[in-house]
Formats: structure tokens, sequence, C-alpha cells
């Protein structure tokens, strides 16, 4: 159930009022207005707007890579609006997966070890971090590009190594940003299939951004941001 | 460890760069070494100089010469239990780039005073009986093939005329550092052969002190029992002169110091370069890394951690180079002991440390305060 009015209870992720503006200049940009959201646990949820409306910065901010001007942000118990940065670093590795518009994997690293980074922040043992990025490479179908690296995969693959990092150390939500925003019509219906399963198969609760509509149609929910006020898409 | 995969990715990103960075290490590393190996190669008689011994020179100057009768007064002199003289002879062996150095010597006395010299008594015995005799260092005899026996003919360049000396011993000194390279005869054949105008003069004295701690007391009772004489005294510890003659060809130290500090400045500033290129090519990178967990001073720690691998590798493998090219300066400068003192090779990869790490400083500060929303804009 995923509700923007403010009045659930007991959600995995429950925005209250939340502010966000910056200051460019002598010009305040008021991005985001006193925004709710509820979202629980299973959910995939797109959110959708014009550009400049504020959609990575409520991503940024729910995956605590950017801290807001008020209002509060709680997922799974924890206040993270309050939490110090370097805890809110912790958490991150604890809590969630990001998958980008443009990968972002490291280039001098094998897909192996660019999905093996967030585990090497945990206690797993070497072979332990090895049958679990097998898994993820496995789950996202390149268990036979395991050694290759970025430059030697499609964008597709590169996208599918991107998302078994993102989902490898098993985080509480995944926030993708434009996932398919950089790949062709396949490659994107590709990687659409796999969050829609990841999510359908595996339980795991997505909040997507997107401006392709064929993306957004795959999501439990369509919300619109505008002018920093979400509403569920009709 | 579990993370040392994602420094050297980071290094072999761009080999090139990363090897001409490590080569930059390696030379300034190298020079290091040998300059060290030099520096060693000059003060090791400073450093076996004896505690309890102190020199006493003409005040006007090193080659002005006392009289020979100074020895008996200096033994009144309370506390001083000792001494001997010697003087510089400055002879040349067939050529001029053969230098070792050479001293006529009071046969009596000088041992007792340089007791850490050994000979075989036969051989010295041999030495003492044979007034063209001399005695050779070990490093000396085995550099030019010396036997007991041979007879060396020197060309005098202070007093004139080839003088020929007959090996009768052989001396070694077995302290670390300790110099072999001496050639000993009578300071009475000097003076029966040489020329009118040193008759009844030596270079130099040195005596023993009852105990190191009365050194400086002594020193200065000597030289107040020679003062307003023909003949003014300036008395000084071994080691205090021995490094007055090494800084007669130059202040060595201050050179190399020079050299030194040049070189490790401009390596400072390549390195830096090279790291803080290396970190504005990878915001992108940086950000995603602290995305995904990981902490702003694990990204400090990644940064330092690259520029010190540079330095390290540099470092050693241009200390390792200089240890084995040092021995080949001896060559150049015969009567010298060229090598990398332990203490400098310790010294030097600490300096390398050191340069790895303030050079990888300011760019891993500039990675720490990397704002991820800002960083993840630009990708």
């Amino acid at each position: 159930m995923v509700r923007v009015d403010g009045g659930g209870t007991g959600s995995l992720i429950q925005v209250r009022n939340l502010d966000k503006r910056y200051v460019r200049g002598s010009e305040e940009i008021h991005v985001l207005q006193g925004l709710n959201l509820d979202v629980e646990a299973g959910e995939f949820v797109a959110f959708m707007g014009p550009s400049g409306s504020g959609k990575t910065t409520l991503l940024n901010l729910l995956g605590g890579l950017d801290v807001p001007t008020s209002g509060s942000v709680t997922v799974a118990g924890d206040e993270i609006s309050r939490l110090s940065a370097a805890r809110l670093t912790a958490w991150r590795a604890r809590h969630v997966g990001f998958i980008f518009q443009m990968y972002n994997l490291i280039p001098v690293l094998t897909a192996f070890q660019n999905v093996e980074l967030p585990l090497l922040l945990t206690k797993l043992g070497k072979a332990e971090r090895r049958q679990h990025v097998e898994a993820a490479l496995e789950l996202v179908g390149l268990a036979d590009r395991i050694h290759h690296y970025p430059r030697q995969l499609s964008g597709g693959q590169e996208q599918r190594v991107a998302i078994a990092r993102a989902l490898v150390a098993d985080p509480t939500f995944l926030l993708a940003d434009e996932p398919t925003g950089d790949l062709d019509r396949r490659s994107a219906e590709e990687i659409m299939e796999l969050i829609a399963r990841l999510v359908d198969e595996h339980g795991k609760t997505v909040l997507m951004v997107t401006h392709d509509p064929r993306a957004a149609a795959r999501a439990h929910v369509v919300l619109h941001l505008d002018k920093g006020v979400l509403v569920e898409a009709a | 460890m579990k993370f040392l995969p994602l420094v050297w990715a980071n290094l072999a990103r761009k080999k090139v760069r990363t090897t001409l960075t490590i080569g930059s290490f390696l030379i300034a590393m190298t020079l290091y070494g040998v300059l060290a190996a030099v520096h060693a190669a000059f003060y090791q008689g400073i450093d076996v100089a004896g505690a309890d011994r102190l020199v006493i020179i003409n005040r006007t100057s090193l080659t002005q010469p006392l009289p020979v009768s100074y020895r008996e007064r200096l033994l009144q002199v309370d506390g001083v239990t000792d001494a001997t003289h010697a003087s510089w002879f400055g002879g040349v062996y067939q050529d001029e780039k053969n230098f070792f150095p050479q001293f006529a010597i009071d046969t009596d006395t000088y041992l007792n005073v340089f007791p850490e010299f050994q000979i075989p008594a036969e051989q010295w015995r041999e030495f003492v009986a044979d007034r063209q005799g001399c005695v050779v260092g070990a490093a000396t005899a085995a550099r030019y093939g010396f036997k007991l026996g041979d007879r060396l003919p020197i060309k005098g360049t202070i007093f004139p005329g080839v003088w020929e000396f007959n090996v009768r011993a052989i001396y070694s000194d077995p302290r670390q550092g300790g110099d072999e390279t001496q050639l000993w005869f009578h300071k009475k054949y000097l003076e029966e052969n040489g020329p009118a105008w040193f008759r009844g003069l030596v270079g130099w004295y040195t005596v023993v002190v009852e105990s190191p701690d009365r050194a400086a007391e002594v020193a200065r009772a000597i030289d107040a029992r020679f003062a307003n004489s023909p003949h003014e005294t300036k008395t000084e510890p071994e080691r205090a002169f021995a490094a007055a003659f090494v800084k007669q060809m130059g202040n060595i130290e201050l050179i190399i110091l020079s050299i030194g500090g040049v070189v490790f400045f401009t390596l400072l500033l390549v390195t830096g370069n090279t790291m803080a290129t290396a970190v504005r090519e990878r915001v992108g990178e940086l950000a995603v890394l602290k995305t995904v967990g990981y902490s702003d001073r694990f990204v400090l720690g990644l940064v330092l951690a690259e520029s010190l691998l540079i330095a390290l590798q540099g470092g050693l493998a241009g200390l390792l180079i200089a240890s084995r090219i040092a021995p080949w300066l001896g060559k150049a400068l015969p009567g010298l002991t060229f090598d990398v003192p332990f203490r400098h090779l310790v010294l030097g990869v600490g300096l390398a440390v050191l340069v790895g790490l303030a050079a990888g400083l300011l760019p891993a500060l500039a990675a720490m305060r990397l704002r991820v929303v800002e960083a993840l804009r630009r990708v």
C-alpha cells in the first residue's frame, strides 16, 4: 500500500512534511514542499514528473545521500534525517541499494569485483562473499560474465551488473534513478523485466525515478511529482 | 588486505603515469642512497673516533707543525695518560689517483694511543727494527697487492724526492667503519732524510685522557700551557678533529642536504600532481563508493594508500639500486668505503613514506570532502 496523505502507520518507508530548499545565488529554490509518503515492504513505486520537479532530490533524501531542510524520513524505524553523516553512510551500506542511469561501475574492476564492493564493508569472509556475488550475478543472468570488465560488456549488461551490486548485500530497499535512461528499447525492457522480477519473485521494495511511461507501467504505483508535491496518478 | 585489489586496480588505471611517478621515486631514492653512502664514507672516521682522545694541532693551522719536544710537556698536564705524534707525508704511489694517507709516526708510542689497530707482534717488531720499514692497512694492501717484504717507492709532494719503504707489517682495524687504508713509517726516517725545516717538528699530537668526562677540562689546560708560546696549540676531541678534517673538503653535509632537499621537494610536487589528477579523474567513482556505504575516512585512506604504494615501490627499488651501486664508487674514490648504512636505508624508507603521505594528503582530503550528490550530478 502506498499513501501520499501522511495517514499511513507502520510502513517500511515513512516520509512526513518533507521540505527541501536550495539557495542558488540570491535565489531560494523550494524543491519539495511538505511532502508525505508511505511505502510498504514489497511495493514497486515509480516517480514521474518533468525535469526539475524534484524526483532525484526525493530519491537522494530517501537514500540518505542528502538531508532535508525540514521534515523527516523514517525507514524501518530509523529516522535517517537525524543521523550524523558517518552513521548515515553506515546506514546506506546496510539498507539501500542504488541503481544509476549511467550504471556507475568502477571501470578498472571486473564484474565480480564491482558487485563485491558493498560486501567488503561487511564481516563476511572471502568464500561467503564469493558465494553472494555469484548468486547476485546469476540472478541478473550474468554468471558467464563474472570476470569481464565494464568495457567488455554492453550497456544492458553493465546495468545488470549495477543491479547485482545494488542487491548483493540484501538491502532493505532499492532506489533506481532512470535505470533505463541510457539503454536502447530492448535492453530497457530486459532491465525492467529484471526489476519487476526482483519485486514479484524476491519481494524487493523498489522506488524508481523515470521519464519512461513503459518503465513506469511496470510499477505497482506511479506517483507524479509536480512543483514539489506528490500526487497519485489517475 | 581485502581492499588491496581496489588500490592496485586504481594504480593500474594509468600505467604510464603510475610508472613514471614510481620512476621519479626510484631516481630520487637512488640519489638519496648514494648521497648517504658518500656521507657515510667521508664521516666514517668521525664515527669511530675515540671519545678519550684529544688531538692537538698548531693554533694557526693544521698545516703548521708543532715541536717534537711538546710530548714531554703534554704528559705533564693533569689528566693526560699518554701521548704520541704523527706527521702527514702526502706522497704519491705511482699515480696521483692512487691516494691513501701516509703518516710518519712515533713507533715507541703510537700503538699505546691507538690500541684498536691490530698487528701481529712479529710483524711489528720487524717494522720497528727496519728504519725504512712501513706498516700498511689491510684495505690498501689488498687494493694494490702489497705483500710483506715488498718495496714501495712513494714520491714526496711536501717532502721532495722518491722515498722507498719496505712493507714490514699489515694492520687491521676490526671496528665497524674502521680505517684500514693508512701507511705508517718511522718519523726518524723522515727526520734523517727530510728537509732541514721539518727537523724537530711534528704534524700533530694525539693524547689519551684519563676519562672522557675530563676531555674539555684537559683540552683547556693543554692550550693554556702553550699559550703565548711561538707554537700555540688548538686542542679538540678526536671526533671534532676528524669532522674539521672532512670539512676542509667542503661542507659535504650541506651539499648533500641541499641536493636531497631539492630532489624531495620536486618529488613531492610531482607525486602530489599525479594524485590530484588521479582524484579529479574519478570523482564519480569516489562518489559511488560513498553511495554504497564507504565512509569519508575510507576514501581518504584509499587515496593515501595509493600514494603510499607508489612511494614505497619507487623508494624500495631506489634504495636497493643505491645499495648495489654504492660500492662501485669506492673504485673512483680509493681509500673510502662506500656502503649505504642500515640506518639510512631505514630513514630512506621513512622518507618515502613521509613524501608519499604528504603528496597524497591534499588530494585525499579533497576526496574525503567530496559531496556525493554534487559529484553524482557531474557524472
